[in-house]
């Protein structure tokens, strides 16, 4: 047998990796599999140390608001300098809890205004580890029931959907994706174009011909037609249109603040939904809203 | 056992450093956490490649190619795995196998302790490693991905420059 020379032995080692990989990469491919054990074991290691972080920066922040955020107060009178900053103290948890209050009460006036829909809320506790893909992690999982391709919302407007859910927590795609779509029409006109993801902060109405009349700041809701987020949810502004060809180049800037999510809410139902807006009454769900049954909307 | 030693004595001075234990798998760790986690409160901080930046720290200090190709490759995989079922295992995996290689191997050639090498060295391994996501991408997923742009660019310099001041940090983890 021929001996392989010392130092060629690492070029060898690295070929054979590469090649390992190359065909992990062909068979996920070819056979639509995602290697899941694998994410799954990458996944239960670190979303442990996400919960963790989580809750240990709303602690720290807490310190900080608490203190080290009022060290500059004045040193001259000790006393009148720790009645204010007990005073002070005292208003950025108020602020702290009264910010709180308002998402979670926005939280629940969405709930409240769809009674019949199934829906969780959930505290986003992680990112994409890198830039091929825009995903957040949230804190819940199976076992809330959320599953694949179930979509994700907060009262601003739609998030993305969920792309893998694990035991304690899934995984969402945002709408920012360069993989990510949502099935979308100008509120003004009607007219239906799918929203697409770019990898960057705005997103894409795709396929409108150059001769039809959009405009700047027109807004793009969901049309239902994907059949994961219910018609009429936010989607976005337009921010942009350029001439293009064959179609127009319009960008749209999401409603829902993407790089600022702290709770979101998950459509627990895979069936297609139809929202009510809020000047429309309660009798006027759908069936299918209501055969999806009812599920309270957990606190995240 | 010598914690360092001279890897080739007839040139200059190259020392083959080693670490505490754990210090690799605790970084590797710490790094996949951070990366995933410090966007969520500092959304700029997305432009960081933590997981790139040990991989060249390491793969530049043992400067051993095979241990470090098969570590650019686990912490690629991890990577990979973090980023959901729209990136498959081994996109990151064979860009950070490469990257783990190739800073191994300049790392037995030259050396690199001195801020502006690392500077340097991290900026073209950054743009290496997007280069070879791309071409990954363009090849084996027939995904087309600009080889390069303007924000690459600048994400290579921050990278590199976090990279200087992170290493500096990890030097701290070796054995004396």
């Amino acid at each position: 047998m021929v001996a392989i020379p010392s130092r060629h032995k690492s070029l060898v080692l690295l070929a054979g990796v590469i090649l390992l990989q190359v065909v992990l990469l062909a068979v996920q491919i070819k056979r639509d599999s995602q290697g899941r054990l694998i994410r799954v074991w990458t996944v239960g290691a670190i979303s442990p140390f996400q919960r963790a972080g989580a809750h240990g920066v709303g602690s720290i922040r807490g310190i900080w608001n608490r203190y080290f955020a009022l060290q500059n107060t004045s040193r001259d009178n000790e006393q009148l300098r720790r009645e204010n900053d007990a005073l002070k103290l005292q208003i950025t948890q108020l602020q702290s809890k009264a910010a709180e209050a308002d998402r979670l009460a926005e939280l629940l006036n969405f709930r409240k205004l769809h009674m019949d829909v199934p829906m969780v809320g959930a505290r986003v506790i992680g990112t994409s580890p890198g830039t091929a893909s825009v995903t957040i992690d949230i804190d819940r999982g199976q076992r809330d029931g959320i599953k694949r391709n179930m979509g994700v919302i907060t009262p601003d407007g739609v998030v993305g959907k969920v792309i893998e859910s694990y035991a304690n927590t899934a995984q969402v795609l945002l709408l920012t994706d360069k993989d990510s779509g949502v099935g979308a029409l100008l509120a003004d006109s009607r007219t239906q174009h799918p929203v697409g993801g770019t990898g960057e902060p705005l997103l894409v109405l795709k396929y409108v011909p150059n001769d039809d009349n959009v405009n700047n700041g027109e807004r793009v809701v969901t049309s239902g037609m994907d059949r994961i987020f219910p018609r009429d949810l936010p989607v976005g502004t337009i921010v942009e249109i350029k001439p293009g060809n064959p179609f127009k180049q319009i960008r749209v800037r999401p409603a829902a603040n993407l790089e600022r999510l702290e709770e979101v809410i998950v459509l627990l139902t895979l069936h297609p939904l139809e929202l009510r807006t809020e000047s429309e009454p309660a009798s006027r769900q759908t069936p299918a809203a209501n055969a999806a049954g009812q599920a309270p909307l957990a606190r995240p | 056992m010598n914690d360092t030693y001279d890897l080739r004595s007839s040139e200059s001075h190259i020392e083959v450093h080693k670490f505490r234990t754990g210090a690799i798998i605790g970084s590797l760790l710490l790094v996949l956490f951070l990366q995933a986690f410090l966007p969520l409160y500092v959304p700029k901080a997305e432009i960081l490649d933590l997981p790139l930046l040990i991989t060249i720290y390491f793969g530049l200090s043992r400067r051993n190619p095979s241990t470090g190709l098969l570590l650019g490759m686990a912490i690629g995989l991890a990577q990979d795995s973090l980023s959901g079922p729209t990136v498959p295992l081994g996109l990151y995996g064979i860009a950070k196998t490469i990257i783990g290689y190739l800073a191994s191997s300049i790392g037995a050639r030259l050396d690199t302790e001195h801020p502006a090498a690392r500077f340097a060295l991290t900026t073209v391994f950054f743009v290496a490693h997007q280069g070879l996501i791309a071409l990954t991408r363009r090849i084996l997923l027939a995904q087309p991905e600009p080889w390069f742009n303007m924000r690459l660019f600048v994400a290579a310099l921050v990278n590199a420059l976090v990279a200087v001041f992170l290493f500096l940090l990890l030097d701290r983890l070796r054995k004396r």
